[in-house]
């Protein structure tokens, strides 16, 4: 790691003055579990690291009937305990707890998760598939709108989550089929019958683009929320990622077989 | 048998230290005045080097010096060896493609050691080694072995012409191929060994110290045998006098054979602390681990296997081509070929075999012994190939093996090997009572029931540990002795300290060296200090390696605690006016047989050293040494049996159940033996399921790092069911063969075979990751 310097503001305001007087040079840390494994590869080397875990405005949950709010500071461990979520929405609930292990659940935010955008994250999945809204300090987007491609979003400088927000969804499912060396998503699949009775399917690990909606398969439930609806459907092996752990024709059919699995469990 | 003495499930002493974090490692090692090194490296896999330039490194803060392949060329340091010699079969010597420690030419490999930053701290050495700005002219590189003996392929060395280091046979080609072309049956195969990257849990480090003042130089490092490293060092690398020189390897976190091996690290370090005056440590990161410690395996390999119209075995043809890397490491030359081809036959009565192997330089990173060495890649093949052949042949895979296993002792194979003892029957029927074989067609049955494949896989190995009798493999081509050392210090008090020259990097030796002690003397073993790991303490001694700790090491301590024994018996005898034949030593107490008259232990070994009352002209003290050289290998057997469930939409193996059926000779204490039966599986299924070391064509390691190199963690594996049967080893004077390497050795062919029944498709290499099982089930439908 190069050296560099942490700064622990304790408001919004205070973090974003930070990060301009950073001169691009600065970074936000909010759990670090990307950032910190790559600055300790001398793959990134900000002048200034700013915690953001420690600003009251982005930590809490919230659950008011089916609508959740979640701080962009909380721990993937507190979302995946969290009585209120896990009574709403049992399977984002879940999801928190598979992610990493325990180890980066009680340091890893959904905060720092959603603003990094890594191509196997699984918020991005659940959050396209549920029609959730990102938080920052300056406006508000739909998951739809935010989450642009591989590592990019909608996200300008000087501009931080805050907060991510989404109605609880009717019936939610979330199937994880992992990479054998890193254990993130090699696909994984989050399935959500909405309040409107429309139908989300996020796609994460899987995509040459980072996560994404299936929107052929949204369809195709939008009639019949199970399985069986996905028979006929293929996916477009050009969209995916290929490499040394799985072909693109390899990820494509395991969309298919991870999605299904995904709503056999949803509820 | 004392409550502590031999087959007693001890436990282990040292892990008091190493569970609450006070194990003293390589990096805890600090001494007055220490500074940092850091390496630069190779960021090409084959390239000449125009030039280096380190003014602006010189000037980043805390430099010290920065030293290069010229100036450890000036101080005529020598190149890196190695220790066994082999022979093509035309009579020609291997060739030694020259390998300094700091590269001062040419580069062949990615993190090959260029030059060394010394500075005050670690961060600051690393940041003035990237700024070491060295000018590359980038050359084409090869990384497998087929492609590197290829017309036209890149050439590594001048002094080995189309990459081939050795050509080398084994056996009598004229009567296999005969066999073969008689044959009523013949299977054939190509078989990949996969490459591994050793991945122990301490990476490798180094604290070089240079004392002006005497003139005398320390060496701590991670050495699974620091005797050998400072001979090495000494008389080839001319870094110190041997007589000058102290190796050090204090807690050493796993080693699996990747620290045998003497790095350029090492050498430099100690160099460097000569050069500026000053003691240098540094220590390897996880990236830096990918790239250099030596790799395992990696075999391409062709076999025939021929029948008669009875199935009997009649041939075995083996043509393997193995891949060394950019250079020879220690032992590299011996691990595919003596340590590998010797042990083709198997537990099988095979009349004739031959195997060619090929050594071959790739721009990959040396690769040689890695837990098994050799026995794996034999295992492998022989396993596979009759586990196919039996599917050819419409027999039983059990049936097959029960018509060729050798069933009289000794047996001498075409393949050097003589096997003392063995019960491949006996293994093999506690292997399928356990696994409940008979049961599982239900079982599959039940499994396609639900959508799942189930199979059932089997490997019956042989190996051999223990290396070896110093003469023998003195004329294989060995540059040193392979016997062991140990010496038996009692104190006045009674207490005993065992110097050893084996070396423990989680073996438990300071548990199952002091149960022999108090299996001899029924003394508790808190009263049994074991020494190792310095030579300033330990005279000499050969190491830890080939699962020889306990056939050859202990040995060496038997024949020391013969003479303590009888010497302690001497002063007994005389004390007590009785005959010396009449005394024996027992919970402590040293008594005439058949009387009431005894003594303390305490009380005779008092009287070694006051000498108040020794019989006339015996020496005081009670102090002995001895050396034991092995008369053979050891031969651990026996049976595994893998039973997998693969599901068709994902290819993703599950194993359901691994019975391990282990003849390891007589046992020191059965639950350390379990427990690296466990270790060894879990390797051997991480080869079989998850390790796949990738390099570009670039010869860039994709495989660098956790994210994309897997391990094996505890959710890939089942409980494993482990039993151990017992034909006690006739070579050794406590009758045992060794169990460090027999699971990694035995297991991955039960894996590949058991998915291979599983989803009807033979053509699957490892490791078997869930794609290419899902593909090999599409090829097969």
């Amino acid at each position: 790691m190069y050296e560099t310097s942490y700064q622990r503001p304790s408001s919004i305001d205070e973090a974003i003055k930070l990060l301009g007087d950073g001169e691009g040079e600065a970074k936000l840390l909010s759990g670090g579990m990307t950032l910190i494994p790559t600055m300790k590869q001398r793959l990134a080397m900000p002048s200034v690291l700013i915690d953001l875990r420690h600003i009251s405005d982005l930590k809490g949950i919230s659950v008011d009937g089916s609508k959740i709010r979640i701080g962009g500071a909380t721990t993937h461990a507190e979302i995946a305990r969290h009585d209120g979520i896990k009574a709403a929405a049992p399977s984002f609930a879940y999801l928190a707890g598979l992610i990493g292990d325990p180890a980066v659940r009680h340091m890893g935010t959904i905060g720092g998760s959603v603003a990094n955008f890594d191509p196997a994250a699984d918020y991005p999945a659940a959050l396209l598939a549920i029609g959730a809204t990102i938080h920052t300090n300056t406006r508000e987007l739909s998951a739809d709108e935010f989450f642009l491609g591989m590592f990019e979003t909608a996200l300008e400088e000087n501009e931080i989550v805050t907060a991510v927000s989404f109605e609880a969804p009717q019936a939610g499912g979330w199937e994880k089929f992992r990479n054998p060396a890193s254990r993130y998503a090699m696909c994984a699949v989050f399935v959500a019958k909405r309040t409107d009775g429309s139908v989300g399917v996020g796609v994460t690990g899987a995509g040459n683009n980072g996560a994404f909606r299936w929107t052929e398969a949204e369809s195709a439930l939008s009639g019949s929320f199970d399985g069986s609806a996905l028979d006929g459907l293929t996916v477009d092996e050009g969209a995916m990622m290929s490499d040394i752990h799985g072909t693109s024709a390899y990820r494509a059919n395991l969309t298919k077989v991870v999605a299904k699995r995904a709503l056999a469990k949803a509820k | 048998m004392g409550v502590e003495g031999i087959g007693a499930k001890v436990l282990r002493k040292e892990d008091r230290r190493f569970i609450t974090g006070r194990g003293r490692y390589v990096d805890d090692m600090s001494v007055p005045g220490m500074k940092h090194g850091a390496f630069v490296r190779s960021p090409h896999a084959h390239a000449k080097i125009k030039g280096i330039d380190t003014s602006a490194a010189r000037e980043m803060p805390g430099v010290i010096d920065i030293l290069d392949g010229q100036q450890l060329k000036a101080d005529r340091i020598g190149n890196l060896i190695c220790g066994w010699a082999v022979s093509s079969k035309d009579g020609s010597p291997m060739k030694m493609g020259a390998y300094p420690a700091l590269a001062d030419e040419t580069v062949r490999y990615v993190g090959q050691p260029v030059a060394i930053v010394v500075a005050e701290t670690r961060a600051q050495a690393r940041d003035a080694a990237e700024v070491v700005m060295v000018d590359y002219e980038e050359m084409p590189a090869v990384v497998g072995s087929e492609a590197a003996l290829a017309d036209g392929a890149p050439q590594l060395h001048p002094e080995a012409e189309g990459n081939l280091c050795f050509d080398w046979e084994i056996g009598d080609e004229a009567a296999a191929t005969s066999a073969i072309s008689g044959a009523a049956h013949i299977t054939r195969m190509k078989i990949i060994n996969n490459r591994l990257v050793p991945n122990p849990m301490e990476p490798r480090a180094a604290l070089g110290h240079y004392d002006p003042a005497e003139d005398h130089y320390t060496c701590w490092t991670t050495s699974q045998n620091p005797h050998v490293a400072r001979l090495v060092m000494s008389a080839f690398y001319n870094v110190a006098p041997e007589h000058k020189l102290r190796v050090i390897a204090p807690d050493v976190g796993g080693g699996f054979g990747s620290k045998i091996y003497i790095y350029p690290e090492e050498i430099v370090c100690l160099w460097a602390s000569k050069r500026t005056e000053v003691p240098v440590k540094w220590t390897s990161d996880r990236t830096e681990a990918f790239l250099t410690d030596a790799h395992g395996r990696d075999h391409v390999t062709h076999v025939e296997m021929a029948f008669d119209a009875d199935h009997k075995i009649v041939g075995l043809k083996v043509d393997t081509k193995a891949n060394l890397g950019a250079y020879m490491s220690l032992f590299s030359s011996a691990t595919p070929t003596y340590l590998y081809a010797t042990l083709l036959s198997g537990q099988y009565d095979i009349p004739a075999i031959y195997a060619n192997v090929k050594g071959v330089y790739t721009n990959t990173a040396p690769v040689d012994a890695y837990r098994g060495a050799g026995r794996p890649e034999a295992t492998y093949v022989v396993e596979r190939t009759i586990e196919t052949a039996a599917r050819e042949l419409g027999l039983s895979p059990a049936e097959l093996r029960r018509k060729n296993f050798i069933r009289s002792f000794p047996h001498q194979t075409p393949v050097i090997m003589n096997y003392d003892t063995g019960d491949f029957e006996a293994t093999l029927e506690a292997g399928m009572k356990a696994a409940d074989v008979a049961g599982f067609e239900a079982r599959r049955e039940e499994a396609k029931g639900r959508g799942k494949l189930r199979g059932l896989g089997m490997s019956c190995y042989i190996e051999a540990c223990g290396i070896a009798p110093s003469k023998a493999v003195g004329s294989l081509g060995a540059g040193v002795g392979l016997w062991e050392s140990a010496e038996v210090r009692v104190n006045p008090v009674g207490t005993v300290e065992i110097l050893t020259g084996s070396h423990s990097h989680g073996q438990g030796h300071e548990t199952t060296f002091a149960q022999l002690v108090a299996e001899r003397f029924g003394l508790p073993i808190d009263n049994v200090q074991i020494v190792h790991g310095d030579t300033d303490k330990v005279q000499f001694g050969m190491g830890t390696y080939g699962s020889r700790s306990g056939a050859v090491g202990m040995s060496a301590i038997v024949k020391a605690l013969d003479k303590v024994e009888a010497k302690a018996k001497k002063i007994a005898a005389h004390v007590l006016e009785a005959d010396e034949g009449d005394i024996v030593i027992e919970n402590g107490e040293v008594k005439v047989v058949g009387t009431d008259k005894k003594l303390g232990w305490h009380e005779v070994c008092l009287g070694a050293y006051t000498g108040h009352n020794l019989p006339d002209g015996m020496e005081p003290g009670l102090k002995e040494g001895a050396f034991y050289d092995p008369q053979n290998f050891t031969f651990p057997a026996g049976c595994y049996i893998c039973e997998v469930e693969v599901d068709p939409e994902t290819g993703t193996t599950e194993i359901i159940q691994f019975v391990a059926a282990d003849d390891f000779g007589n046992i020191i204490n059965p639950m350390i033996v379990e427990g690296q039966v466990h270790g060894g599986l879990a390797q051997g299924i991480g080869q079989a399921l998850l390790e796949g070391t990738h390099y570009d064509e670039a010869g860039q390691l994709v495989t660098a790092s956790y994210m994309d190199y897997a391990m094996p963690r505890a959710w890939d594996l089942p409980m494993f069911k482990v039993e151990t049967l017992v034909t006690a080893c006739t070579t050794n004077p406590l009758g045992i063969k060794g169990c460090g390497e027999a699971g990694a050795i035995g297991s991955p062919p039960a894996v590949i075979n058991a998915i291979t029944d599983a989803i009807g498709n033979n053509d699957l290499s490892m490791p078997a990751t869930p794609e290419k099982v899902w593909n090999a089930i599409h090829a097969a439908s």
